[in-house]
């Protein structure tokens, strides 16, 4: 997860200059040579993988049409539920502490006087963004491990002995919010801060003078304002949330296989494809993994008033 | 673009009052603080320890430089210099398909800004919809389709598909309809420059500032891919390091105890190997962050 966020009001202005632009001479061969590396490279690594995914869950092995009966095979599949399940529980709760946390945080950091104090608390926020993936993990394994741990005793305060203890089944969900969280949280909060700051200060201002509190002037003015960048990060963590992938995978190895290697969907995937040799299959849960990713965006998006204008 | 135009007037910002709420503020976001700093804090620390030493010693006191060295020999010794080559692939494969995506998308976004031609929505409305598509749901049909042209385990399996980059496209869109004046591309025709030069002679020089910011999300996205490298390239001397660290993993007797052996990796040992592993990263983040928050308020305060 990088830092994608800033391009949702532009996209608005973009559109409101194109409608009383200049007429633009036509010069099709050029244009069509200007897109035309993105165009090859989105034909084959866009559009055919979507469409031979497609292709793959709806039929089998021979290349016979199958109607359902892959993605009957994979939710009946007895380890397909308990994969959703972890997945489930893991998005609500990085989402609800991405939401919560990066808004709070973001306000915070923005009402800090000090200049300074302001820009290091962001630069601290958004340097764990530089260990993604295996690195974050990697290091979380020393943190979550009790005897190097530099907050052990904290861990030990809180009953677990050993890396054993730390990573049973039930704590998993919250290790991989809190892993994801720790490395992706910093880039939103950075970006809610630069959001905040369009903010108009006359509006502020006027709140003040009218006997508002910075609680109230958070609650009434500046989070009305966010809402439109908090459903956009909610979008952008859905949907490489739902591909939980190397943290339960780096997990089971480090843990030799305490954790399952099937314990998220995406494993589940991998393994239907790499250990089964069964790619529709594979295929299935991919599609059921998009359908639902791009469903959840669609709530996001029409309650998050996303491609409203202001 | 200077600081003070990220940051408003600091006479503007409400200031937080009420003692009792300032201190529940004040310490939920120190925790937040510690919660932050504290794991890269003593990775730091922990690279610089003996195996005994991290386990007994306070988390936060600095090893010794002897230490450190025989850590860095470990690790490089590792599997006769696997690390080394492991970030050097890294390096191959990030900067190339950064130099790839840089030569499809600019012009791209630049097309679809700025010119007009049949099927211009639909490539964009595409692109929006391809960029909500997270990149590993595509991997295994892209997996079969390259091991059909038999790329599987070349380094062009995961340079071309990490080439393909639509959220730089989208942002080269925004830039070139949002800060190019179009009076200015038709003096440039009327001076009698033809279509191609208005793009080589007018538009690309003023391209810098969105070419360092696609290349900075591509290139931080390509270094950590994990998924795409560990699907497409079997062999070790292919792996990227972020795939790499998994075989270091693999042979840390503290996580895996069947490894215990002649090439077993000691903890800090490993904590090293993440520093060394994200370290270009790192570099990237610290030149880059000033730019990036001014970046991204830019596109906001322009209307």
């Amino acid at each position: 997860m990088t830092m994608v966020g800033n391009t949702v009001r532009p996209a608005a202005v973009a559109e409101e200059r194109e409608a009383g632009r200049p007429p633009v001479p036509r010069s099709n061969a050029m244009s069509y040579g200007l897109i035309s590396v993105y165009v090859v490279l989105a034909l084959a690594f866009g559009i055919v993988p979507a469409v031979y995914a497609l292709y793959l869950a709806f039929t089998d092995a021979e290349g016979g049409f199958a109607g359902l009966a892959n993605f009957a095979k994979v939710t009946g599949d007895f380890r397909f539920w308990p994969a959703v399940t972890h997945v489930a529980l893991y998005l609500i709760i990085w989402l609800v502490a991405l939401v919560v946390l990066v808004t709070l945080l973001a306000v915070v950091v923005h009402a800090i006087l000090a200049r300074w104090l302001s820009r290091t608390l962001r630069f601290v926020f958004y340097l764990p963004g530089a260990l993604a993936g295996a690195s974050s993990v990697l290091l979380w394994l020393f943190v979550l491990d009790p005897t190097a741990s530099p907050v052990g005793g904290l861990l030990r305060l809180l009953g677990f002995e050993s890396f054993v203890q730390v990573i049973v089944p039930g704590n998993l969900p919250v290790i991989f919010a809190v892993i994801a969280f720790w490395a992706g949280a910093g880039s939103w909060i950075v970006i809610m801060y630069g959001a905040l700051n369009n903010i108009s200060a006359e509006v502020i201002d006027a709140a003040r003078v009218d006997g508002a509190n910075p609680v109230q002037i958070a609650w009434r003015i500046q989070l009305p304002m966010l809402r439109k960048w908090i459903s956009y990060m909610c979008i952008m963590s859905l949907a490489a949330g739902t591909q939980l992938f190397i943290e339960p995978q780096l997990l089971s190895q480090a843990s030799n296989a305490i954790v399952p290697n099937d314990y998220s969907l995406n494993q589940l995937a991998y393994q239907y494809a790499f250990q089964q040799n069964d790619f529709n299959g594979a295929a299935a849960i991919s599609l059921l993994l998009l359908v639902i990713a791009l469903a959840l965006s669609a709530v996001f998006v029409t309650r998050g008033g996303l491609f409203e204008r202001d | 673009m200077t600081s003070a135009h990220t940051e408003p007037a600091a006479a503007h910002r409400p200031g937080v009052s009420g003692w009792s709420s300032r201190a529940i503020v004040t310490v939920i976001v120190a925790v937040l603080v510690l919660f932050f700093a504290i794991p890269m804090i003593w990775l730091l620390f922990a690279t610089t320890k003996s195996a005994r030493r991290l386990i007994v010693s306070n988390p936060f006191a600095p090893g010794s430089a002897g230490d450190l060295s025989t850590n860095w020999s470990q690790l490089f010794d590792f599997q006769d210099g696997a690390v080394t080559t492991w970030m050097a692939n890294s390096a191959l494969y990030a900067i190339g398909a950064l130099a790839i995506t840089l030569l499809a998308s600019i012009p791209a976004g630049y097309a679809l800004a700025l010119t007009e031609f049949p099927f211009r929505r639909l490539l964009l409305v595409l692109t929006l919809v391809v960029m909500l598509i997270p990149n590993t749901a595509l991997v295994l049909p892209i997996f079969l389709e390259l091991n059909v042209v038999g790329l599987i385990g070349s380094p062009l399996s995961v340079i071309l598909p990490m080439s393909f980059f639509p959220f730089g496209v989208y942002l080269t869109y925004i830039y070139f309809s949002t800060s190019i004046p179009r009076d200015l591309l038709a003096a440039a025709r009327i001076d009698g420059c033809r279509e191609f030069q208005v793009f080589t002679k007018v538009a690309l020089p003023l391209a810098a500032p969105i070419v360092a910011l696609v290349a900075f999300f591509s290139f931080v996205q390509n270094w950590n891919n994990f998924f795409l490298p560990f699907v497409m390239l079997p062999s070790s001397d292919g792996y990227p390091v972020q795939v790499g660290l998994t075989s270091l993993l693999a042979s840390t007797p503290a996580f895996n105890p069947s490894s215990a052996g002649a090439q077993s990796v000691q903890l800090p040992t490993l904590a090293l190997a993440t520093v060394v592993s994200v370290l270009p990263v790192l570099i990237v983040f610290l030149v880059s962050q000033r730019f990036l928050v001014a970046g991204m308020t830019a596109g906001g305060t322009k209307d």
